[in-house]
């Protein structure tokens, strides 16, 4: 096993690599709370551009306007997502599968620029009012082509058999899926819903393009003030963002080592049965 | 008491009374998955309360031709009646089976009880009812202490118990199992083969078991269904299927065998006598044969009906083979020997090591003399 | 009479709370989705399938088909900004006129055919930039004690979910004149001067390296932490010395690693508006800032639709390669 050692050059490759990845960010959460108004010169530690952030209306405002944009396009994306994937790994082959198949992938792969101008196109063609609720569909659609291939993915590997059971006891499919086939997906579909919560906070794109008068979400605005300067606000804003990043994971992998752990005493439980 | 119960199972044989209803009628029925043939024409009577085997090697059809039964697969052509209803296109939640699965397919998320529990909540019993049932099963199945257990804290013994229970709640007409004890190790699926039969007894079920393994076919059935590639080789009780194989494959396929292929040189009404194709070996055997004088047939005995001696026996003449001992095997409770003929085809024998000895008084090179009795020979046409 | 009366209040209460929770329990999803399917008469399972179907037809192939319309009309100075593609003419006849202008300008104006070409070129050098820093960073985790491995790729997804803004403006204070890396680089006594790359190229290359690297660093990983370190002790036992082993073996066995991360970052870079935008300068060239400012600086919808077109054009041809690469692969496993 003399290779399957850590060597120096993996030892380097991984800390110069994860350096690369994290001290951009570190930096950033640093600076926000830089009493300077220079964004990188030191000038002592201070808070006051986080109070400064919560008198702000305008990014309060967009903050809102983004999370209720995120909640409900990834609601709504998990919904069709999960109908989407279910329908690609179950139903075989149905008229027109090719051409699903192809609308599934090709939001995955389409530039942002395009997939937004296309929306607003369609959106301008049916006279349909602009702001949050466009952009509402618009993200709905991308995500909702995520959440049909994490959820694809994990009904793939999963025993068919005991949908197979479900119905052998007299349970209808419809209500097999509601019962069995849903809750054994389950984390699946809420990394779905996370991943489309995500991908709905973060996007500048498409919101740009399909937003109207009133709408502005926190990408937009986040954008316009880093057009006119960096400023340690936005090094407040964003450390918030990551904070809740970060809270997020701490709170899943806490939940995954204590499932582990279950896990764990389920097997000890099981071996020492007779 | 086992005496009595064997020879009330001997009386008991629906299938050959005349006016015998079968339970389940499978009528020419044929699967076909694009070209491939999966199930070919088969026809099948079944009756209440056998434990019938549908025995094969992976891919002979038996897991599909059970699908069907429960409803999984449609039959591409035929028929499949149940308790006088036709039930080739009834979907799988509205018919009288219930099916255990050889994963067992327990749901992860629901305790032990809930998943027996289930099949019930369907049929929207009351929920007493529904509660007492499941005590029962759970009893019936030993799992007192686990019933509040998720699958994922049972081992493989119990897992398959839950499995069984949750199948048997509802009072199937017919149950189906696909490998019941596939899972399990030796030891555990000797002790729940005879557990199976005791609960079988116990319900009057009908069981209808999909198994690759002929010792659990033979141990549990009232009968089994040979199969092969789609076809039903034969089928008949687990001792018709040992001692009176209808083919070389059957013969193959359950037990060891030695085969000679051998021409028939005379057919009378009691016996027939061949010569063994080679050494010019001339066999009698204590049953007639269906073929003319002249046809090539084969001749089938079992290696523990088989004798080997150091000895010439009194009649060298008929039914006696003689050889060099090429190999031997010691198990224990027998010996098994291989000896060489003439031609350089090997026969084996079987011998029960009823003495105790350590020294053994054949070895190899010794020449011997195997002979067998004529009504151990079976003459097979196919 | 009192009682009574205050038997109905206190039970009336009661009953009420437990309708609603009665109907909720006795109305569970599957029994209203039963029902719906009743009512309109359609098997469940079509509906699973129609409505997902109906909603991306609505607002994904419908869109991209009003673009490809728009990309063939006339720019107007009116609200939409552009002409009907079809009219009724007099006679009753439609009168289809298709305008090639657009396409024809992508082509004349250098500044179109210039922006295709540099965004495949920028996309092409940070491609491979990102798989050279990607490479030894997924090797190294593969090679990692197994307790780490879990762990390390969690820290490689965990900035694709902050957000890509934040990333790329992170970079920002880095690269300006009096950013980090020049202070960093003053004080170690490297150069005397700053050194200008924002709003170079050079900046552009960091940027779509740095966000895309996880990308890159996952395919890569999922296959080489897969091989078998067997075949480089065999390799190593037949006399072949580690770097050639490395060139050899773990090469051309991660390559499906390799063509997989390639495409994940090659696709996205060739559209990237963000970086380009904010890293770039105004000699940066790429077709997603093209068509973002033809778009919202000059109004020019069909124009922009053009662009949009050929700039499809141009990703189905890798994209359409990869699928097939990814079929013929299945194909062989199978």
């Amino acid at each position: 096993m003399m290779i399957s050692k850590w060597s120096w050059f993996n030892k380097t490759s991984i800390i110069v690599g994860f350096s690369f990845l994290y001290i951009p960010i570190l930096l950033l959460v640093l600076y926000s709370f830089n009493e300077s108004r220079l964004v990188t010169v030191w000038g002592g530690f201070s808070t006051k551009w986080y109070g400064s952030l919560l008198q702000n209306e305008g990014i309060l405002g967009a903050a809102t306007v983004t999370l209720k944009v995120a909640a409900m396009a990834s609601t709504m994306a998990t919904i069709l997502g999960t109908m989407a994937g279910f329908s690609m790994s179950r139903f075989g082959r149905f008229r027109g599968r090719t051409l699903f198949n192809g609308m599934i992938y090709a939001p995955l792969v389409m530039p942002e620029v395009i997939t937004g101008l296309s929306l607003l196109l369609m959106f301008v063609a049916i006279s349909l009012d602009r702001g949050m609720w466009t952009i509402t569909l618009a993200h709905t659609t991308f995500a909702m082509c995520y959440v049909a291939v994490v959820v694809q993915s994990r009904l793939t590997s999963f025993d068919r058999s005991i949908e197979e059971a479900a119905m052998d006891l007299g349970c209808t499919p419809l209500k097999t899926f509601f019962v069995i086939t849903l809750p054994v997906i389950m984390p699946a579909v809420a990394s779905g819903w996370l991943l489309s919560f995500t991908l709905s906070l973060d996007d500048l794109v498409i919101a740009s393009f399909t937003t109207g008068p009133g709408a502005t979400t926190l990408p937009m605005k986040i954008y316009s003030m880093v057009r006119l300067g960096v400023t340690p606000e936005i090094n407040a804003i964003s450390t918030i963002l990551i904070g809740i990043v970060a809270v997020g994971v701490v709170i899943t992998s806490v939940l995954h080592k204590r499932r582990e752990a279950q896990r764990a005493k389920d097997e000890m439980l099981a071996s020492s049965a007779p | 008491m086992a005496e009595a119960s064997s020879q009330a199972r001997k009386v008991w044989a629906p299938w050959n009374e005349p006016g015998a209803k079968p339970f389940v009628r499978i009528e020419g029925v044929t699967k076909k998955f694009g070209s491939f043939v999966a199930v070919d024409n088969i026809s099948l009577d079944i009756y209440e309360r056998e434990f019938y085997s549908l025995l094969g090697p992976s891919g002979c059809g038996k897991t599909t031709l059970l699908r069907m039964l429960a409803g999984f697969e449609m039959p591409s052509t035929g028929r499949i009646i149940i308790d006088g209803e036709d039930m080739s296109t009834v979907p799988p939640h509205k018919r009288p089976v219930n099916m255990m699965f050889q994963s067992y397919a327990l749901f992860p998320h629901m305790t032990v009880e809930q998943n027996i529990a289930f099949g019930l909540k369907q049929d929207h019993l009351p929920k007493a009812d529904i509660a007492e049932r499941v005590e029962r099963m759970i009893n019936l199945v030993q799992l007192n202490k686990f019933a509040k257990r998720k699958p994922e804290q049972l081992s493989g013994g119990q897992k398959q118990r839950v499995a069984l229970a949750r199948s048997l709640a509802k009072k199937p007409k017919i149950l189906l199992l696909d490998e019941p004890l596939g899972a399990l190790d030796k030891k555990l699926r000797e002790e729940t083969q005879f557990e199976l039969m005791n609960i079988q007894e116990k319900l009057g079920v009908t069981f209808i078991i999909v198994t690759h393994d002929q010792e659990e076919a033979m141990t549990v059935s009232s009968r089994i269904a040979v199969m092969n590639h789609g076809c039903v080789e034969q089928v008949a009780t687990p001792s018709e299927i040992y001692e009176y194989p209808n083919s070389r494959l059957v013969a193959q396929f359950i037990g060891d065998v030695n085969i000679m292929e051998s021409r028939i040189a005379e057919v009378l009404p009691d016996r027939a006598r061949l010569n063994v194709v080679g050494i010019d070996a001339p066999v009698q055997t204590g049953r007639s044969v269906n073929a003319a004088p002249g046809e090539i047939a084969w001749v089938a005995i079992r290696p523990e009906k088989m004798v080997v001696s150091l000895t010439p026996p009194a009649d060298t003449s008929v039914n006696c083979l003689s050889g060099v001992v090429w190999d031997i095997g010691y198990l224990g409770k027998l010996s098994v020997f291989h000896v060489r003929l003439e031609d350089k085809s090997i026969v084996t024998v079987a011998q029960t090591n009823r003495k105790r000895e350590t020294e053994r008084t054949i070895t190899w090179e010794d020449k011997v003399y195997v002979t067998w009795s004529p009504d151990a020979a079976v003459v097979l046409l196919a | 009479m009192l009682p009574d009366q205050l038997d109905v209040k206190v039970t009336s209460q009661p009953l009420h709370g437990s309708g609603v929770l009665r109907f909720v329990r006795e109305c569970p999803p599957y029994r209203w989705a039963a029902g719906l399917c009743s009512v309109f008469g359609i098997q469940s399972r079509s509906l699973t399938v129609a409505v997902p179907y109906l909603w991306l037809l609505a607002f994904f192939l419908a869109p991209f088909l009003i673009v490809f319309k728009l990309s063939f009309s006339e720019i107007l100075i009116a609200m939409p900004p552009y002409a009907p593609l079809y009219e009724m003419a007099e006679d009753g006849y439609l009168q289809i006129t298709l305008h090639l202008e657009n396409y024809s300008l992508l082509f004349q104006d250098d500044l179109y055919w210039k922006s295709y070409v540099s965004s495949l070129e920028i996309a092409i050098v940070s491609t491979m930039l990102t798989l050279m820093v990607g490479f030894p960073i997924a090797y190294g985790m593969a090679r990692a004690p197994r307790p780490w491995r879990l762990p390390l790729m969690m820290m490689v997804i965990l900035p694709f979910w902050t957000s890509f803004l934040i990333r790329v403006y992170a970079w920002i204070g880095i690269l300006k004149p009096e950013g980090f890396l020049n202070m960093f680089l003053t004080w170690l006594g490297v150069i005397d001067e700053p050194l200008i790359i924002l709003h170079t190229n050079i900046a552009v290359y960091i940027g779509i390296v740095y966000s895309y690297l996880p990308f890159m660093i996952l395919p890569l990983y999922a296959n080489l932490e897969k091989m078998d370190i067997s075949l480089l002790e065999a390799a190593a036992d037949l006399g072949c010395t580690p770097f050639k082993a490395f060139w050899k073996i773990t090469f051309p066995l991660a390559m499906p690693g390799i063509i997989a991360g390639c495409f994940l970052v090659f696709i996205p870079a060739v559209g990237e508006f963000v970086i380009p935008d904010l890293l770039g300068g105004s000699s940066t060239l790429m077709i997603g800032k093209t068509l973002w400012a033809e778009f919202f600086n000059n109004r020019d919808w069909p124009l922009s639709s053009a662009v949009a077109v050929v700039l499809l054009l141009l990703l189905v041809v890798p994209i359409v390669w990869f699928q097939r690469l990814q079929a013929k692969r299945e194909a062989q496993l199978n």
